[in-house]
């Protein structure tokens, strides 16, 4: 299928938002889990994402990832803006321009390593004769070509974090957005999976923004740094 | 997503929660077995009586008599027992005066000609009768010969014969109704049976045309210009091989209409027997043979009604059974719609399962539904993904279905069978499962199980990923 990213080519930023708002109804109360945030963040950047738990710096990367649509505001990607995308072309923004890893690995279970890396291939419809040479390309770039029928539970906490990495990398996204990606791991393992998404972003140029509430990692690895309070944006973009 | 990840995904899926998936495609299978064995017994049953009534050569036959309807209908009305001394054309129509009554129009061989080259037509042919004297052993017995078309041998009339049918349509060959065989059998002391291949000698009423020279008979010239013919009626004798002893019973209703003595048509005609209507060719058109009816053999009783029809455009008499036939085809459409009903309960049922099954299959797979959107899953591909383990419990249910439908009928057939065996009656197939039934079953089923699969596909392609993958 042709490669529908947006242009890669043109100046605008990887993301920015405008005014972006997401508001839950709770009972009578609404929650502002997002409250008029706007920032922009260019293409290569490392940003992190800080604040405690309910900041409302998940619910924003949720929508950044176009799993969510904000009540208001802009979010452009690359610049277009996906709260005016359709369903169907919401999905093809997860399966081809971001790619995603989660605290908690969200592997399927019952699949191997290479079955789990192949899914973001079949639901983006790639052909099948290219699909073991990609998923083995991604799976050697984290280290585990030779774990490729392991299931991920005979796998260990950093491996399966590898895997989900493999898995964000098969389709060659241009941004990856990264869920407290070591809040499982040991601070050792932490770090080896810190240095793998350090390298895609300088090596692969990838644009990425990960959720942490560790200040010690976002200082270490990220660029600029965003801090998130109420939904709201306290500190913008200190260059480390 | 594409077909073939589509399949393989629902394939792995469906393996996954493999004892309750089976059990939802039992009750489905269970549920298209109900259908099959409900519709093979009233297909089977309507094949049956059907297959009966046809092969008594009623239905695939149209009766031409040489009056429009309403004047010949009382030509044929004393049955076919009757035909042979009913010459219709001088009955008149009950309650119209001699002025009013239809024309006749005489069907000469001509005629048959003519009726034999419509389409869909087998054959045309009369039924010749005369008076027979068979002698055999030294004694004779009068009786009635008539002729039986070569056609017939495939219409199931000659089905229960004791020896064979004619060897040809011109041979010199005879069938003896068992009534005549018994009593010959009686008188000469030996088995009824014994008579098949023994020569038998029949005695007949030969007609010899008598030629007039027209110039001395002005008087014949009749109003319309032919002239009438005269003959003279000598005793012959033809030998004969006896083939075959039928009962009257296998003929269907009307049995072979009272005659003992069955002979090839053509030999008949060859025989030129003195016919009760030949009287009238003394007075009348001379030249041509002129029969007292002529039946029709259509190929199919589906096109008996276009050739009764055309046979009435041309200004003859046309009758047949098949209205009859029409009106149990309808009676037997309304028993099987009784039987759909019923048998597809037990499909809705079934189908009811698939929901429960895939509803379940919702709540348990919520998380990877999640995963599968962020991943680039478009609300069309996880439907579509439910969608294809509904088709597919559908698929397999239908194919076991029918297996398991064609089981049951193949038991109630063989034990019914030999219950009829044991009760002395004849083992009949009241089970038939058609090629058609057995794809539509499956299509049925299929199409049951898709839009049993329609609410849990919508409601599992609406779920909110973010809430989805929060669930664990």
């Amino acid at each position: 299928m042709p490669d529908t990213r947006p242009d890669t080519q043109t100046n605008q930023p990887a993301l920015r938002t405008a005014d972006v708002t997401r508001h839950y109804a709770m009972g009578a109360a609404t929650i502002r889990a997002v409250d008029g945030v706007t920032l922009e963040i260019a293409r290569g950047e490392f940003v992190a994402l800080l604040g405690t738990s309910g900041s409302g710096k998940s619910t924003l990367l949720n929508l950044l990832a176009g799993l969510d649509r904000p009540t208001s505001g802009e979010i452009l990607a690359h610049g277009t803006n996906l709260a005016e995308m359709s369903g169907d072309e919401l999905a093809k923004y997860r399966s081809l321009t971001v790619g995603m890893v989660f605290q908690s690995f969200n592997l399927l279970p019952r699949m191997t390593l290479e079955e789990n890396v192949e899914l973001p291939l079949r639901l983006a419809e790639v052909e099948r004769g290219d699909r073991a040479g990609r998923v083995q390309e991604a799976l050697k770039r984290v280290g585990l070509a030779a774990r490729l029928s392991h299931r991920p539970a005979e796998l260990s906490g950093g491996e399966q974090q590898r895997a989900s990495l493999a898995r964000a990398l098969v389709n060659r996204p241009t941004i990856l957005l990264a869920d407290e990606p070591t809040g499982n791991l040991d601070s050792r393992t932490g770090e080896e999976i810190m240095n793998f998404i350090q390298q895609f972003n300088q090596e692969l140029g990838m644009t990425v923004i990960m959720v942490t509430h560790e200040p010690r990692l976002a200082e270490r690895y990220a660029a600029r740094q965003f801090h998130m309070k109420d939904g709201k944006l306290s500190a913008n973009g200190d260059a480390q | 997503m594409k077909t073939r990840d589509l399949m393989e995904l629902a394939g792995r899926n469906l393996r996954e929660a493999m004892l309750r998936n089976a059990l939802t495609t039992i009750g489905i299978a269970v549920g298209v077995a109900s259908l099959v064995a409900m519709l093979s017994l009233g297909i089977g049953l309507q094949k049956l009586v059907m297959g009966r009534l046809q092969s008594s050569g009623l239905f695939d036959r149209v009766y031409v008599t040489p009056r429009p309807v309403g004047a010949s209908l009382s030509g044929r009305g004393g049955g076919r027992g009757n035909r042979g001394r009913n010459q219709q054309d001088d009955v008149p129509t009950p309650g119209l005066p001699p002025q009013l009554q239809p024309p006749m129009k005489p069907l000469t061989s001509t005629v048959r000609k003519q009726l034999a080259a419509m389409p869909n037509i087998v054959s045309v042919f009369p039924e010749l009768r005369f008076t027979a004297d068979l002698r055999y052993g030294g004694t004779g017995h009068v009786t009635s010969a008539s002729s039986v078309p070569f056609e017939a041998r495939g219409t199931g009339q000659f089905d229960n014969i004791t020896g064979s049918f004619f060897s040809g349509a011109n041979a010199n060959e005879a069938i003896l109704h068992t009534d005549l065989a018994e009593q010959l059998a009686t008188q000469g002391n030996f088995k009824a049976n014994d008579l098949i291949g023994q020569e038998v000698t029949i005695r007949y009423p030969e007609r010899k045309p008598v030629e007039a020279p027209p110039n001395q008979r002005p008087q014949d010239i009749v109003a319309n210009g032919e002239f009438g013919q005269g003959f003279t009626i000598q005793s012959a004798d033809v030998k004969v091989k006896v083939v075959g002893i039928v009962s009257g019973e296998s003929a269907g209703p009307g049995g072979f209409g009272g005659a003992r003595i069955m002979l090839p048509l053509e030999l008949v005609e060859r025989l030129n027997a003195v016919q009760g209507f030949d009287v009238r060719e003394v007075v009348a058109n001379p030249g041509e043979t002129i029969y007292p009816t002529l039946t029709m053999l259509v190929d199919n009783p589906n096109h008996v009604q276009a050739v009764e029809d055309a046979v009435k455009q041309l200004g003859f008499g046309a009758f047949s059974l098949f209205d009859a036939a029409r009106n149990l085809q309808l009676v037997f459409r309304v028993f099987d719609s009784f039987l759909l009903v019923f048998g597809s309960l037990a499909l809705a049922v079934a189908s009811l399962g698939i929901v429960n099954t895939l509803v379940m299959a919702i709540l348990e797979r919520r998380h990877e539904i999640g995963v599968l959107k962020a991943l680039g899953a478009a609300d069309r591909d996880v439907r579509q993904l439910f969608f294809t383990e509904a088709g597919v419990m559908g698929l397999v249910g239908g194919i076991l279905g029918v297996f398991l439908g064609w089981g049951i009928g193949e038991l109630i057939n063989f034990a019914l069978n030999k219950w009829l065996v044991s009760q002395n009656l004849t083992p009949q197939k009241i089970w038939l499962v058609p090629l058609w039934l057995v794809a539509s079953a499956i299509a049925f089923s299929i199409l049951v199980s898709l839009a049993a699969g329609l609410y849990p596909a919508s409601r599992a392609a609406k779920l909110d990923p973010v809430k989805a993958l929060r669930y664990e």
